[in-house]
């Protein structure tokens, strides 16, 4: 028996301490994640038909942009308030390059995120000069003039009415039903979440905690602030983007409601929720948020018969805002913190 | 000529309205160091309670007025005790996401209530304009300038020549070095939510009469984010001139921009210039340099 199968978190070699699955459990974990995965649209058919499947697909397009939102708000601890904004870049450049252009899904998702990525990057130099709070007022400010410029650019983005987007297709096969674009959506954020797991324990991923925890700190060892802070931005934005042009694909249909502050501040109870800085807690936050509002649909009936001008958007947003409190003020390391201390707790039983 | 002077004046009538909000928001930064999102909804509260008092309970105008500004600094001193308080040591990255749930709740819950239908405000002033040779300023707006002044000098009287006052001043300074000299820093916190929260509900009960009651209003309250920052995060002038210079900006522009750039420019125009203030001067017209001790 190796010390490191019997002390799981005992490394002894750098290649161990390289390697992305360190023991074979995890292979066995990954792997049955993977085959849970391509076998979950069938389960979710069964039980609750297509709109459960519906909703699948969106937790795997929230998935990738809390991922993305991570990266900037739990690793770097860069603030941005504007992420529906560059989920909106993504979703209308898809969108424009689908129906203007004719480009292959490949092609489009793919160009919307290299387009947010570098759109975000420009958003991200404010962050050279300013920092935390005011870093948030920038990333709001961004909000509302791609909130104005996507109401008002008619000509491009269709204005208040939205633009219609055509259904992924790969030749003559189309992507149009909710279990086809699963196997799209679903590769997609597992293979986004490898690469953030990997980004994360790289120079890269390690400079942005130095930022985090003390800036000052991380530039007297060599971490260059002006090319990190800038690139975190852009990194967090292309993911943004991509799911952006996933989510207009999917939708086929994009206008300015889906992009408002209010999805900003859902991205960030996300984060709050899900835990900051884990992966697991992104794709937890995500789901949270996504079922959430399907669960609450059942008190919609009874609250309303107290308040009678109750509208659901009002639920969500109360639920939300009463979530992202609670959490603060009662589990700060969300519900990845909340996972890892039940773990511990069984690992160390009985003591 | 006329156009120029008729745009500047209703300028800076909303201009005041900013001011107003703006004041409440640096209050709250300066004693407590929390970046308030919810000020604006704040504001939007503030008149719905006047609404309610003056359309349901058929107060006069004069008494409403005082019930809102109590009930609305009740508000406020309550938000502090049961959210703000308790993480009072937390980093303000922490308090910012806070009151950021506190704008969605207030919103949210305001709509639940009175519903997110447009209100005709019941508004205490006449109706009618004053004529300044071609230029006609409606009561409204003179009314509005008239109580900002009247605000900010009592505000400055308070700040300089009360005990509490000063002892705001105290705690927005070093709040512990104000602790050791006897100053009750968690009254002081609390009072100064109620403060912001009442010159918030004065802001929005002029807003309201300006234009209409809506819960839309709270995002009228983000423009005061350009004020604050324009005008320096910690520095009260600041803000109130930071409001004015926001609200004539957008007036002018809504007059001489929007025929060329397309409608609604105006609305946009404040967050343009709270990036480039950012990027250029980030603490403001009037804000201290930005120093961090290692």
């Amino acid at each position: 028996m190796t010390a490191s199968s019997k002390y799981r978190d005992l490394v002894t070699t750098y290649g161990e301490d390289l390697q992305l699955f360190r023991t074979g459990v995890r292979k066995f974990w990954f792997g049955l994640l993977v085959v849970g995965l391509a076998a979950l649209p069938w389960a979710a058919a069964e039980l609750g038909g297509n709109y459960l499947l519906y909703l699948v697909n969106l937790t795997a397009i929230a998935a990738i942009v809390a991922m993305g939102m991570n990266l900037l708000l739990g690793c770097a601890g860069l603030i941005s308030l504007g992420h529906a904004a560059f989920l909106a870049v993504g979703a209308y450049t898809a969108a424009i390059l689908a129906n203007r252009l004719g480009l292959p899904v490949w092609m489009t998702v793919a160009l919307s995120g290299l387009v947010t990525g570098g759109i975000g990057v420009i958003v991200g130099l404010p962050a050279l000069r300013i920092k935390g709070l005011y870093l948030g007022l920038a990333t709001l400010a961004f909000q509302f003039i791609t909130d104005h410029v996507i109401v008002h650019a008619e000509t491009l983005t269709g204005g208040a009415n939205g633009m219609i987007v055509p259904a992924p297709a790969l030749g003559s096969f189309a992507f149009d039903t909710d279990l086809r674009f699963y196997y799209i959506a679903a590769p997609l954020a597992l293979l986004l979440g490898l690469a953030m797991v990997n980004l994360q324990r790289s120079r890269f991923g390690r400079a942005l905690v130095a930022i985090r925890d003390s800036d000052v700190a991380a530039e007297a060892v060599g971490v260059n602030l002006a090319r990190y802070k800038t690139l975190a931005f852009g990194v967090s934005a292309a993911y943004a983007g991509v799911a952006g042009s996933l989510l207009a694909h999917y939708l086929g249909y994009i206008g300015p409601d889906h992009f408002t502050v209010m999805k900003s501040i859902e991205y960030v109870v996300m984060i709050i929720v899900g835990g900051p800085g884990s992966i697991l807690g992104s794709l937890l936050g995500a789901i949270f948020v996504t079922w959430l509002p399907e669960v609450m649909r059942f008190g919609e009936e009874a609250l309303r018969s107290f308040f009678p001008h109750l509208v659901f958007p009002d639920l969500r947003a109360i639920v939300m805002g009463l979530v992202l409190i609670l959490f603060i003020a009662f589990e700060p390391e969300g519900l990845a913190g909340r996972w890892r201390k039940i773990r511990e707790y069984w690992t160390t039983w009985p003591f | 000529m006329d156009t120029l002077i008729q745009a500047s004046l209703s300028g800076v009538a909303i201009g005041c309205v900013y001011s107003l909000v703006a004041l409440g928001f640096v209050l709250i930064y300066k004693a407590t160091g929390v970046l308030n999102f919810a000020q604006g909804e704040l504001m939007m509260v503030g008149a719905y309670i006047y609404f309610s008092l003056v359309t349901s309970l058929d107060m006069t105008p004069l008494l409403a007025f005082g019930a809102t500004l109590v009930l609305a600094g009740l508000l406020g001193a309550l938000v502090e005790r049961l959210v703000l308080h308790p993480l009072v040591d937390e980093p303000p990255f922490t308090l910012v996401m806070v009151t950021i749930g506190l704008a969605t709740l207030l919103r949210a819950v305001t709509g639940m209530i009175w519903s997110h239908d447009t209100f005709a405000f019941p508004s205490p002033v006449p109706e009618g304009a004053v004529h300044l040779g071609q230029v006609a300023v409606p009561l409204v707006d003179v009314w509005t300038m008239a109580v900002t002044v009247v605000l900010s000098l009592l505000l400055f009287l308070f700040f300089h020549y009360t005990r509490l006052g000063t002892a705001m001043r105290a705690v927005a300074q070093n709040r512990y070095a104000a602790q050791l000299m006897g100053i009750s820093v968690d009254r002081i916190f609390t009072l100064t939510w109620a403060l912001a929260a009442s010159l918030g509900a004065i802001g929005g009960m002029l807003l309201a009469d300006i234009s209409f009651l809506h819960t839309n209003m709270g995002f009228i309250g983000l423009r005061a984010f350009p004020a604050v920052v324009l005008g320096g995060m910690e520095s009260i002038p600041g803000a109130l001139l930071g409001g004015l210079i926001i609200g004539l900006i957008e007036s002018l522009a809504g007059v001489y921009l929007d025929p060329i750039l397309g409608g609604g420019t105006h609305q946009v125009l404040a967050f343009v210039i709270l990036l480039v203030v950012l990027m250029l001067r980030p603490t403001g017209l009037f804000g201290a340099t930005l120093e961090k001790r290692v």
